[in-house]
């Protein structure tokens, strides 16, 4: 033993213990972190051009929900969401179009006529016809589909939508 | 600074006792056959680890059983690795655990003091051979079901007791949604949650008795 080895017995058994673990650890640890955060790392995201119905339908100055659903895989189940967005013809030239989805944390706000305004339900939140917001907890107005995000063909009204 | 907290943590712990205890306990000469009982040790750990993991996708319903599975397989990183190594981790767990209680008989090492552990190697390996009984069904597929139907089968061909015992494990007369969930319940929780206990026993009285010495010529 004396004199060729410099490392003892126990401590060539330590190491080695320890480097064989290592490995066997980093091989099954490092893919399972990968399996557990999966779902996060998904792009999921798909776009499409949501008909929202024909635009002479939308009276001028009355805003107007208009709902469409899209379906989604989420793993190995499909599961079915749906969406809604007011729809205001502010002239018969230019038209308005707002998510129903509130700023604040995503409840659904409804057109209330009495007070021409929208109504959050969850925290009591109102925007003015146009979203800019009038009270309550959200930071920012309600989301538009503005410039290129809308088109009009065949007199079908059409926004551009990314959620989903 | 670590020496003092390691002293602080070693008096109340008592850490090196247990590391003597555990990973420095005097071995009768060096054998492999002696290695197969840490072995099946940590086939169960990998087994508990990889089982965990699939756990977060795997979905015990009869609807969604095998599409979750292929989903694991097809669909999330690495679920093949996963998947695959708890599929054969279940094999190999049996087979070592075979081994290591055919060396025990062998040697001839459940004589006095160790017929204790013996017996509780006895509830370790029919735990063993459940959790293999009990995995099988869980993907739900041809074989999966049919295995099944067999094995619960044979199970009800008891005399008096079968047909009680037949409609116990099945949860009913014929294998359905029940059958899935108490096989998915035995599986993750009732027979890990016994295992484990047993080892903890097994393992005590190793430490207590120390390991056997192999059987040799008389001098
Ligand atoms: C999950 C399954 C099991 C685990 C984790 C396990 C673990 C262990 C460990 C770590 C040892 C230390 C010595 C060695 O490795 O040989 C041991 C010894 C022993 N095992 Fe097991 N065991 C299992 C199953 C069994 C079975 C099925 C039997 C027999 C029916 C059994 C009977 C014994 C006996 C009698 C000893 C003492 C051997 C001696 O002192 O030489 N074990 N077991
Ligand atoms: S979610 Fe609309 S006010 Fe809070």
């Amino acid at each position: 033993m004396a004199g060729s080895h410099h490392i003892s017995r126990r401590d060539f058994i330590k190491i080695t213990t320890a480097a064989v673990g290592t490995v066997i650890g980093a091989a099954i640890g490092l893919p399972a972190i990968a399996f557990l955060i999966d779902p996060a790392l998904k792009a999921g995201k798909a776009d499409a051009w949501m008909p929202l119905g024909k635009l002479v339908d939308f009276e001028v100055g009355k805003p107007t929900l208009a709902t469409f659903t899209r379906s989604k895989v989420n793993g190995w189940e499909k599961s079915v969401n749906s969406y809604g967005v007011f729809v205001l013809r502010t002239s018969d030239t230019e038209t308005l179009v707002l998510s129903n989805k509130c700023t604040h944390l995503g409840c659904h706000v409804n057109w209330n006529v009495d007070k021409q305004e929208y109504i959050c339900p969850c925290h009591d939140a109102q925007f003015g016809i146009n979203g800019d917001v009038l009270g309550g907890p959200p930071p920012r107005p309600l989301d538009r589909f503005s410039g290129d995000q809308v088109k009009v063909e065949d007199g079908t009204l059409l926004i551009h939508f990314l959620e989903g | 600074m670590w020496n003092k907290l390691f002293a602080w943590l070693d008096e109340r712990l008592a850490l090196n006792d247990l590391y003597k205890a555990t990973l420095d306990r005097p071995e009768p000469k060096g054998n492999w056959w002696n290695t197969l009982g840490s072995a099946s040790l940590f086939l169960f750990l990998l087994q508990g680890a990889t089982g965990i993991f699939l756990s977060v996708y795997y979905t015990p319903s009869p609807d969604h059983a095998y599409d979750s599975i292929q989903y694991i397989m097809n669909g999330v990183a690495f679920g093949w690795l996963i998947r695959g190594i708890h599929h054969w981790g279940a094999s190999v767990m049996v087979l070592v655990v075979f081994i290591h209680m055919l060396r025990v008989f062998v040697t001839a090492s459940y004589k006095y003091p160790r017929e204790l552990t013996w017996m509780i190697g006895v509830g370790l390996l029919l735990c063993t051979l459940g959790m293999g009984f009990t995995g099988y069904l869980l993907p739900w597929n041809q074989k999966a079901y049919w295995a099944t139907t067999v094995g619960t089968a044979i199970a009800g061909s008891v005399p008096w007791i079968g047909s009680f015992i037949l409609k116990a494990l099945r949860g009913g007369p014929d294998l359905s949604a029940l059958t899935l969930s108490r096989f998915f319940a035995a599986h993750i929780w009732v027979l890990p949650a016994v295992l484990a206990g047993l080892i903890g026993v097994h393992l005590f009285l190793i430490i207590k008795h120390g390991e056997s010495e192999f059987p040799g010529k008389d001098e």
